[in-house]
């Protein structure tokens, strides 16, 4: 199971809804979570937009994502962080992502970490590998 | 060095199928080690022999199938796969088809990952 073996990273750089990058690269993130490694997943650049809350894609008819990404907890995809600058960047509060699951205990909803880039760049640096959507 | 790579793009539409092509070459011919290619998103299309670009133009899934034939183990992830119409009997020679699970082996048998996407 997760959080074992070798360090990799799935980053998610790509705006949501314009190319499938974001939705295969969730899959990629439930998948890896059932393997001996120790996974973190990072939501940097345009890939932020991914966690703007109240997303809709009925009108682009396609099933999208949201489901999933609200669901990564449960799928024990647990280390999971955001970049600041890129927030920042892109006018999105820190606190106004959405939650990818919720704690067992208190029911309070669980967010990605919000990180500095420097941060980001020392945890990429100990990666074994980092597979890039 | 053990090298493993990730190709997402599709052939022709995008560079990075030729790109990662390039590059493998390229580790090979300086002695590198390439413990396989994972074809994933439009990537899966790289590998199907129903392609039939002009003579004077590189074939794609033919150059993917003569890596495969060295002993590089070539895959072409089956949930991707599924969504774009591409099956067993539509692949060149040398490569086949499996799981996500397999690009995970692959990460963790390789001493680097390398991804070629746009």
């Amino acid at each position: 199971m997760a959080g074992k073996g070798k360090k990799v990273m799935v980053t998610v750089r790509k705006a949501p809804h314009g190319s499938i990058y974001v939705q295969e690269g969730i899959e990629v993130m439930f998948i890896f979570a059932t393997y001996d490694m120790d996974l973190s997943v990072v939501f940097l650049d345009d890939g932020v937009l991914a966690l703007q809350p109240g997303q809709d894609t009925k009108g682009l008819g396609i099933k999208g994502f949201m489901a999933s990404l609200g669901a990564l907890v449960d799928w024990e995809v647990t280390n999971v962080y955001v970049d600041r600058q890129s927030l920042k960047e892109r006018n999105i509060a820190e606190d106004g992502i959405i939650s990818i699951g919720k704690n067992e205990d208190t029911d309070e909803p669980i967010r990605p970490k919000v990180l500095d880039s420097a941060d980001i760049a020392a945890m990429m640096a100990q990666q074994h590998s980092i597979v890039s959507f | 060095m053990k090298l493993a790579v990730l190709v997402l793009e599709g052939p022709y539409n995008h560079e990075a199928s030729d790109s990662a092509y390039q590059f493998i070459q390229a580790a090979l011919a300086k002695g590198h080690t390439i413990r396989g290619v994972f074809f994933y998103d439009d990537g899966v299309y790289n590998a199907t022999k129903l392609m039939d670009p002009p003579q004077d133009d590189r074939h794609i899934s033919k150059r993917w199938s003569e890596l495969g034939a060295k002993g590089i183990d070539m895959i072409v992830c089956v949930a991707a796969a599924k969504r774009r119409g591409i099956v067993e009997n539509v692949l060149v020679p040398n490569v086949r088809i499996s799981g996500l699970g397999q690009l995970a082996s692959m990460i963790d048998e390789s001493d680097r990952l390398v991804t070629f996407g746009d």
